[in-house]
């Protein structure tokens, strides 16, 4: 085979959220979105929405951990996969980097910079935000 | 201007690495390095840079749009044809107005990313530099450089105005010495066993250490902290020892025996862990080392500022207090140690 299958456009697209959680605020009722919402279902048409890059701080709401990777591309296993709510709000998934076990409901964490996987040995590496346990 | 280190949290102790190869118990004592810093599975020399220059950003509170330039010093940059700069330019929120290229000379492609910048710092063609020394060192496994072979990063912001310390000069020694070397393609590296003391370590970082001090009309009693490339705890104190140089002025910056050997990062580390304990007016002799083989001395000092901005961003014995410990079967699966 000459050319492998890439998601390196979809990847790319998604730098800045992956990144540095890049989102948008919507400054006339102070709503946060994560994934970034062009416009606001609570103000619609008066709806003000800016950029906005989240402090990545928040609290793990539910948590499972993942003993087999997905074929798509290489993780490490096991991971811990968890649903955390952003300080500012909304609520994303994301992997909390700690020993299984180790991660608890109501846990605070943090951001950190991390491989999330790999495209096989030739394939392009994707980067982005994980989260680790605040600690104390 | 700023700095900011990274230093992965799990650590393996010498000692467990010995005792699975059986190589006796005084491996430890004989390198005086005691234990080594590993990355965890998902991190690696641009994971490292990026937490390393984010603390940087941090520490001295600056806008990341300022910064025109990023070197990224390395010799385990994670893909062989794409810079690490620009990850790291991305993932600091720089602008995409700034030039960026990957450096490498084994350990001192650091402290060459440092000089890059400060050229075009002092030549007003761009306002900030951003220089790294980042790596995840690889060492065969059961050979003697699996041992010290570490992760960790050092991230350094030069500009020309609000100053934490100045590089008042800087001396270079160059050599072609065949002491330690990876071809393409090669998962480990070699070196030339005894090879790599005397005419390579001792000798650059000397000539560049005597180059530096014999241009400025300095010695040794003018500073107060002295750095040296640091692959292991007995290199440094033999060579600062042999220039004048006493064992209290290195004490600071020699972390190599609780961090291992960070190789990039290894100086820049060890300028850091100086820095976080500096008074302003003192002064710091820096001399690294990259096999190949060459050395840049530097000869720095602390200016008011560093009191005001040290405390923004962890320093290097937080990084040190935090570790947790691997047995060699975990640290075998971090590494990814399946090439035997
Ligand atoms: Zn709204």
């Amino acid at each position: 085979m000459m050319t492998m299958k890439t998601r390196a456009p979809r990847f790319w697209r998604c730098i800045p959220q992956r990144y540095n959680l890049i989102g948008t605020h919507c400054a006339a009722c102070d709503e946060y979105y994560f994934p970034p919402r062009n416009i606001c279902p609570n103000c619609r048409r008066d709806a003000r929405i800016e950029e906005y890059k989240f402090k990545g701080t928040g609290t793990v709401i539910t948590h499972t951990t993942i003993y087999s990777a997905t074929e798509d591309f290489e993780r490490q296993t096991p991971y811990n996969l968890a649903i955390i709510e952003l300080d500012e709000g909304p609520r994303l998934t994301g992997q909390v980097v700690a020993p299984p076990g180790e991660v608890k409901i109501g846990m605070h964490v943090r951001p950190v910079f991390r491989i999330l996987g790999k495209e096989g040995e030739r394939g392009i590496i994707y980067y982005g935000t994980k989260f680790i346990p605040v600690e104390g | 201007m700023s700095y900011g280190v990274y230093i992965p949290k799990y650590r393996i102790r010498v000692d467990e690495i010995a005792r699975v190869w059986a190589h006796g118990e005084d491996v430890s004592e004989g390198l005086k390095v005691f234990e080594k810093a590993v990355p965890d599975v998902d991190e690696d020399s641009a994971t490292i840079a990026v937490e390393a220059a984010r603390a940087a950003v941090l520490r001295s509170n600056l806008d990341p749009r300022r910064i025109g330039a990023i070197y990224v010093g390395s010799e385990s940059h994670p893909y062989a044809v794409k810079p690490t700069g620009t990850i790291v330019g991305e993932a600091i929120g720089t602008s995409s107005k700034f030039t960026a290229a990957d450096f490498e000379f084994a350990c001192k492609a650091g402290t060459a990313a440092v000089q890059a910048c400060l050229g075009l710092v002092a030549s007003n063609l761009i306002d900030l530099g951003l220089a790294i020394g980042t790596d995840v060192s690889q060492g065969a496994p059961g050979d003697a450089l699996e041992y010290t072979a570490a992760a960790g990063g050092a991230a350094y912001i030069i500009g020309s105005k609000d100053l934490i310390a100045e590089i008042e000069a800087i001396f270079s020694f160059t050599t072609d010495t065949p002491d330690f070397w990876r071809r393409e393609g090669m998962p480990y590296p070699e070196h030339g066993g005894r090879f790599t003391g005397e005419p390579a370590y001792y000798k650059h970082v000397a000539s560049a250490a005597l180059g530096l001090m014999e241009k400025m009309g300095s010695s040794p009693e003018d500073y107060d902290f002295a750095v040296f490339h640091q692959p292991n705890g007995k290199f440094p104190p033999r060579v600062a020892r042999k220039l004048g140089f006493t064992a209290e002025q290195i004490a600071p910056g020699l972390v190599v025996p609780w961090i291992g050997n960070t190789y990039s990062g290894a100086t820049l580390i060890g300028l850091a862990a100086t820095l976080d304990q500096a008074l302003p007016g003192q002064r710091i002799f820096v001399t690294s080392f990259g096999s190949g083989a060459g050395s840049d001395a530097f000869s720095i000092e602390v200016t008011d500022r560093i009191d005001e901005i040290r405390q923004n961003a962890p320093l290097v014995r937080d990084f040190i207090a935090g570790a947790k410990y691997l047995d060699y079967a975990m640290y075998a699966k971090h590494k990814g140690k399946l090439r035997l």
